[in-house]
């Protein structure tokens, strides 16, 4: 497979009044063509300003990025002028919103909006553009296009503007995607359909996806490979099987602990991870994590890990991989308690 | 026999904390326009359960909750809570039974007063009924600020300086504040994040035990929602669709809405045989004019001829589950 973005060691900061804060704190991935990568983690944990340095939506000031590098197909695209920006940005990486209601120009009629990034990219006439979007509201399933495409965004329900913000996002045939929290804010039957339509068009088109959510059954179902984030870091990463079958980092089971279980017949008490995110004014010198971990040793406290790799590709940022660490064994809450009732019977 | 049925029926009535007969709330948005969020509902909430109530947005499942605790006057249809018929009694005596139930918000960062310190947004229940004063009164907000899990100093503080979990602790403490029997918690976790989202239902599922509460709790992540409920409730465009203790309705969902609802959700489990979703087509019909007969029949993979031009029946077709849909 090619690479087709390759992130390297990024720092991103910003200036307040209460001092610097470092959102993204060393953060390296890759992206191939055709695959999708989840990012996940909780508010905060920087997800979301990753990917806005990658598109060169941070305002600076307040942002100020502190190092690193984007490849994208090669090229550096960090620092880049913005002329050389725009010919990626829009037409090569297409990016949804987590809100639709507040991404799309409400006085602009949304046909025009899908056909504008047409006319600035591929050069083609206002016809012919209007034709291009039309086809891009049938795309994503929106009936009655040509009507529609008339209309204001306020005409649409919240599942037709993500559609439409979607409609935008690919008009350009983008190489990759990148879709914050796409339905975060949509019900659960739209949700569905969201997706479906997210994962039948990257096999048509063969678009890489990365997708920020929060949502681990929306990771499990469309990605292949997994970025967890915490503090302003990637604390694990890996493919999705690895992350759910053999995850390595105690937030990896906190999150995977704290979900309620759908599918089991019987009640299980949640395991929350107990504290908050850390203050990212003054992050702890070593892993952010520590002062929530139930595992947290000495050394956590004082140095940050390293990243261990445990399989090809698995990477975890946790002292618990060291060889000379204890023993700790994720156990999932439902094993657990299997394990309680097995101990009790005897 | 008949006698037996009556005794059946008393005894319901005993076990129901809260009772909700043939309620309405319309809204008049326009001249000739008419939102039915909650049209003709009735459903009883019984002591010391909790209840989830799920649907879509606009589904009218927060209209419901509001008016059950009185926020809303509705426009017909009884409340029963604790056999007196709310609407009926005279203001003092509704006073007292608002007093028995609270409620919780969803956004924890719009439902708290920023210019008031938590101490106050606390104690505003237990200065409006006049429970405590003075010195009691801050002792009885520093138990409260310990029963939701924060600390004595946290009451001199303003809301901004606290966390969206940390706020819905507040939230809770308020609720708590006036001794209440009922809560309704209206969609109380979905603006936090999945770590903290177990921090609160943890803590209100202990408070339900410790203080003998009751939970009327609204909510559209599903999985929650089974975690915590006895029964549950699905609603669609202002009418109830299905209700039944919670095992049976995941185990076998009965209208194919709640069938499609459960099958949206996706699993957090990558290898998860992946069975055939039920993906609805279109969005929900505009609530100004829900279709005919069945409201749902629109993005029905069932839906009959029947369906349009009647109202399906509110039967129970198994035992405690009750489902609207003229398959059965």
């Amino acid at each position: 497979m090619s690479r087709l973005l390759d992130v390297n060691n990024l720092k991103v900061n910003f200036k307040t009044y209460g001092g610097e804060v470092k959102a993204v704190r060393d953060v390296s991935f890759h992206v191939d063509k055709g695959e999708v990568v989840a990012i996940v983690g909780e508010s905060g944990s920087g997800k979301s300003v990753t990917v806005q340095t990658i598109m060169g939506l941070i305002p600076m000031p307040p942002g100020i990025i502190k190092g690193g590098s984007i490849k994208f197909q090669g090229k550096e695209i960090l620092g880049a002028s913005k002329r050389e920006l725009r010919k990626v940005k829009g037409s090569k990486i297409g990016m949804i919103f987590q809100d639709p209601m507040t991404s799309l120009n409400p006085t602009m009629i949304v046909g025009k909006q899908i056909a504008e990034g047409v006319i600035a990219h591929q050069k083609l006439s206002k016809k012919e553009a209007k034709i291009k979007a039309i086809e891009m509201l049938k795309l994503v399933g929106i009936p009655n296009a040509e009507e529609r495409y008339n209309q204001y965004p306020h005409e649409f329900s919240g599942g037709m503007r993500q559609r439409a913000m979607i409609a935008i996002a690919l008009a350009c045939n983008p190489e990759l995607l990148i879709a914050d929290e796409p339905t975060t804010a949509l019900d659960v039957t739209i949700q569905a359909q969201v997706l479906e339509l997210m994962k039948d068009i990257q096999k048509k088109t063969d678009t890489a996806i990365i997708l920020i959510t929060h949502d681990l059954g929306v990771v499990a179902e469309t990605a292949q490979r997994v970025i967890v984030m915490y503090g302003g870091m990637m604390v694990e990463s890996g493919t999705v099987y690895e992350l759910f079958e053999n995850p390595r980092h105690p937030y990896t089971w906190g999150l995977l602990n704290s979900i309620p279980d759908v599918e089991g017949p019987e009640k299980k008490k949640l395991i929350p991870i107990e504290g908050s995110p850390p203050d990212l004014f003054s992050p702890p010198k070593g892993c952010p994590f520590a002062p929530r971990c139930k595992f947290a040793m000495d050394i956590c406290v004082e140095e940050m890990p390293g990243n261990f790799e445990i399989g090809e590709g698995h990477l975890a940022k946790c002292w618990l991989n060291d060889s000379r660490a204890p023993q700790v064994e994720h156990v999932f809450a439902r094993e657990e308690e299997k394990a309680i009732a097995v101990g009790s019977e005897k | 026999m008949v006698e037996k049925i009556e005794e059946a029926g008393k005894k319901n009535t005993a076990e129901n904390l809260v009772e909700i007969h043939s309620l309405k709330k319309y809204f008049n948005i326009k001249k000739d326009v008419t939102v039915k969020s909650v049209d003709d509902i009735t459903i009883s909430i019984r002591k010391g359960e909790t209840f989830g109530l799920v649907g879509e947005s606009g589904s009218g499942k927060s209209t419901l909750g509001k008016t059950v605790v009185g926020l809303q006057s509705p426009t017909s249809g009884d409340i029963i809570y604790n056999g007196q018929n709310v609407l009926q009694l005279d203001k003092e005596a509704q006073r007292n039974v608002n007093k028995e139930m609270q409620i919780i918000f969803q956004d924890p960062h719009a439902s708290l007063n920023p210019r008031m310190r938590v101490g106050d947004i606390i104690a505003e229940g237990i200065d409006a009924y006049k429970l405590f004063k003075g010195k009691d009164r801050t002792n009885r907000i520093y138990e409260l600020l310990a029963q939701v899990g924060l600390r004595p100093e946290h009451a001199k503080r303003f809301p901004h300086e606290f966390s969206g979990g940390q706020r819905q602790r507040i939230g809770i403490a308020r609720a708590l504040a006036v001794e209440p029997k009922f809560i309704v918690a209206d969609e109380p976790i979905s603006a936090l994040d999945v770590s903290i989202q177990a921090q609160v239902i943890n803590l209100m599922e202990e408070l339900k035990e410790s203080e003998g509460l009751t939970y009327l709790f609204i909510a559209h992540d599903l999985g929650m929602v089974k975690h915590i409920s006895d029964r549950i409730g699905v609603m669609y465009l202002g009418k109830m669709m299905e209700l039944s203790n919670s095992d049976d309705m995941f185990r076998n969902p009965l209208h194919p809405y709640t069938q499609a609802l459960l099958s949206a959700i996706p699993k957090a489990n990558p290898r998860a045989v992946k069975k055939e979703r039920i993906v609805l087509q279109g969005d929900p019909p505009s609530p100004t004019a829900p279709p005919s007969g069945c409201r749902f029949r629109t993005r029905c993979p069932h839906a009959m001829e029947i369906c349009a031009l009647q109202e399906p029946q509110w039967k129970e077709v198994e035992d405690e589950h009750w489902v609207a849909c003229h398959l059965y």
